[in-house]
């Protein structure tokens, strides 16, 4: 128990104005960005190990699910190939669109959050650290069912390093609208659903040939940022892919990525101080 | 236990907030310059009432924090006291800058907090009543990453991470997640996330639910340590009236989110010296039949076969030769006679009691 006296001794009243005199006590160090950054893409990604394995592979099963589906109704040449991107770029939407929008609405439910807005980490650090550990943790399973759908499909596997942008690139635009979705919903259980739907909508939107989609159908692909991860990966199967092509889809996710950390930060900060 | 105590010659007059606004320089405060290292004055926070929805009723305006006054001095444990729904929670969400009051000033060693809520990180240390954010990481790792991201580089944080899983006793715990972890050791870990990356205030939000008393004797040695060695100050929330008897220095008891009163746990108890708390259990009913007990019953608090009552030592005394002769003695199981505790304080203050935890 306490053993250390601070007795209080009556008398001697201190003026208020006499303390105002002194100066601010000097402030501890402030997490700088690259190293907390760093600090909390770490531990999100041991969380993940830990906790998210069952769900990735339930992500790489599920796409693979797809594409076996698939195999019966479409034979090979753009349609193969869109299914075969499609179903890479879901798992990437499954654990960076869909777990990172619940993580994010359950921690802010939950006031998990207040142990970040206590401690001098840069918002951005805490979005982006988090972001970028649900991408990486994507890695295996989009490689996984990327190598399957190529055999399965017999596409070529010569440009499959495309995959070193297409992930981080669709995993930035993804995990920022996850993250932004699970901070900014009212609800955790409404941070669920968009990410569910966002998740939905990658697939049907992603994985089915484009040019069997009704017009409208066809807009609400455009929107969606997984598309242009989709498009890049899909075009590099083509024997002589257009390059430029390829590198404005993902010029494309890349900027979506931007805007939506941000807005994800900028809701991280919102949701820290109520 | 009975105690037979008459009353000081003067307490101190009936000012519950005064006496916490008046501060007094303590031996430490002069040792080391800053006396008040937390000064609030008139903090107000209303939380704006909620309109039905569907499974979720109406909740109307809730004044959470009423011109709230206090000042916490350098190197003391001071206790926000009060049931669940008092305002304590609200007010420290306030202090650490999660939280904009809606008036009235926070200053913390200088700083501004209301017009400057980022500069509180880098003052105090933080630990919640939730710890969802460190949940799935391992006890080492939690530890490691506050403090990094409080600041410190890897071997910094390495070294005090390792030095304050031990000096808690949490260094066999230290590779296994916290959630896999019982909830008093779970609680331990986070306390240990709080000190890594040391900090001149810490804020600790009912740091002990759940521990058993070996690891309660660990946090306050910890928190003892820090005291001495670098004069850290505690503010520390609490609904265990027998912890913040045992370890506060000095105590603000809410209720409704006002400051009921604000003095040295003993400063309050004598504030009710006059008193003595009388327990009678009664086997099966009270003995009614017998007119002095019945004379009783308006002034006892009833709960179940238990009457508890406050009154003058002379009273007190008569209470007890009465319920200990004659027939009231047949249906009496047992009685206690105390001194008063700070639940009694909070109680003759008009707290409503409910919600205070005795353990």
């Amino acid at each position: 128990m306490s053993v250390v006296p601070a007795e209080v001794l009556p008398g001697g009243a201190l003026a208020v104005e006499e303390r105002a005199e002194e100066a601010p006590a000097a402030l501890g160090p402030r997490a700088r960005l690259w190293p907390s950054l760093a600090a909390v893409y770490r531990a999100q990604l041991s969380r993940a190990r830990v906790a998210r394995i069952p769900l990735l592979f339930v992500a790489t099963f599920q796409s693979i699910g797809i594409m076996i589906l698939m195999r019966g109704v479409v034979d090979g040449g753009a349609a193969a190939r869109a299914v075969v991107a499609g179903s890479s770029v879901l798992v990437v939407a499954f654990v960076a669109l869909n777990l990172l929008a619940q993580y994010f609405g359950q921690l802010r439910a939950s006031g998990g959050l207040d142990h970040y807005a206590t401690l001098p980490v840069p918002p951005a650090a805490v979005v982006l650290g988090a972001a970028g550990a649900y991408a990486s943790f994507t890695v295996p399973g989009t490689v996984v069912v990327a190598v399957f759908g190529c055999v399965l499909f017999g596409l070529p596997l010569a440009h499959l390093w495309v995959l070193v942008a297409v992930i981080p690139l669709a995993g930035a635009a993804l995990a920022g609208l996850g993250a932004a979705l699970g901070l900014l919903a009212p609800r955790p259980e409404l941070a669920t659903l968009l990410g569910q739907l966002g998740m939905s909508a990658a697939l049907l939107l992603g994985v089915l040939p484009e040019d069997r989609m009704p017009g409208v159908v066809q807009f609400a692909r455009d929107l969606l940022p997984s598309t242009y991860g989709v498009e890049a990966f899909a075009r590099t199967f083509g024997g002589d892919p257009d390059w430029a092509v390829v590198l404005g889809d993902l010029a494309v996710c890349a900027g979506v990525g931007v805007a939506s950390l941000a807005v994800a930060t900028w809701a991280y900060r919102r949701a820290a101080v109520r | 236990m009975c105690v037979h105590r008459a009353p000081r010659a003067m307490v101190r007059s009936w000012d519950p907030v005064g006496s916490c606004l008046v501060s007094t320089r303590t031996e430490h405060g002069s040792r080391h310059g800053r006396d008040v290292v937390c000064a609030v004055r008139g903090l107000t926070k209303t939380y704006p009432a909620v309109r039905a929805r569907r499974g979720v009723p109406a909740t109307p305006e809730v004044r959470a924090n009423d011109q709230v006054g206090l000042q916490v001095r350098r190197g003391e444990i001071f206790g926000l006291l009060g049931p669940n729904g008092a305002g304590k929670s609200t007010l420290v969400r306030q202090l650490t800058g999660l939280m904009r009051p809606d008036d009235g000033t926070v200053e913390i060693l200088g700083h501004d907090i209301v017009r400057h809520p980022e500069r509180a990180a880098r003052i105090l240390a933080y630990l919640g009543q939730e710890s969802t954010a460190l949940d799935d990481l391992t006890v080492s790792l939690a530890a490691e990453t506050t403090g990094r991201l409080r600041g410190l580089d890897v071997r910094q944080a390495r070294d005090e991470r390792d030095a304050v899983l031990e000096e808690l006793g949490l260094t066999d715990l230290a590779p296994r997640p916290i959630r896999k972890l019982s909830g008093g050791q779970r609680r331990l870990a986070c306390f240990a996330a709080a000190l890594v990356g040391e900090r001149p205030l810490l804020v600790l939000d009912e740091p002990t639910t759940g521990m058993d008393p070996v690891a309660r004797r660990a946090v306050w040695a910890a928190v003892d340590r820090r005291r001495a060695e670098r004069g850290t100050t505690v503010l520390l929330v609490t609904h265990n009236v027998i912890e913040a008897e045992t370890v506060l220095d000095r105590v603000a008891v809410l209720d409704k989110g006002r400051v009921i009163a604000c003095d040295t746990p003993a400063g309050l108890k004598e504030k009710v010296a006059g008193e003595v708390r009388v327990d009678l259990v009664w086997r099966e009913r009270a003995p009614l039949d017998v007119p002095e007990v019945a004379a009783l019953r308006s002034r006892a608090v009833e709960s179940g076969r238990r009457w508890t009552l406050r009154l003058a030592p002379e009273e007190a005394r008569a209470v007890v030769a009465t319920v200990t002769g004659g027939a009231a003695f047949v249906a009496l199981d047992d009685f206690t006679l105390a001194t008063p505790s700070l639940e009694d304080v909070y109680l003759a203050l008009g707290g409503n009691g409910q919600g205070l935890v005795k353990a």
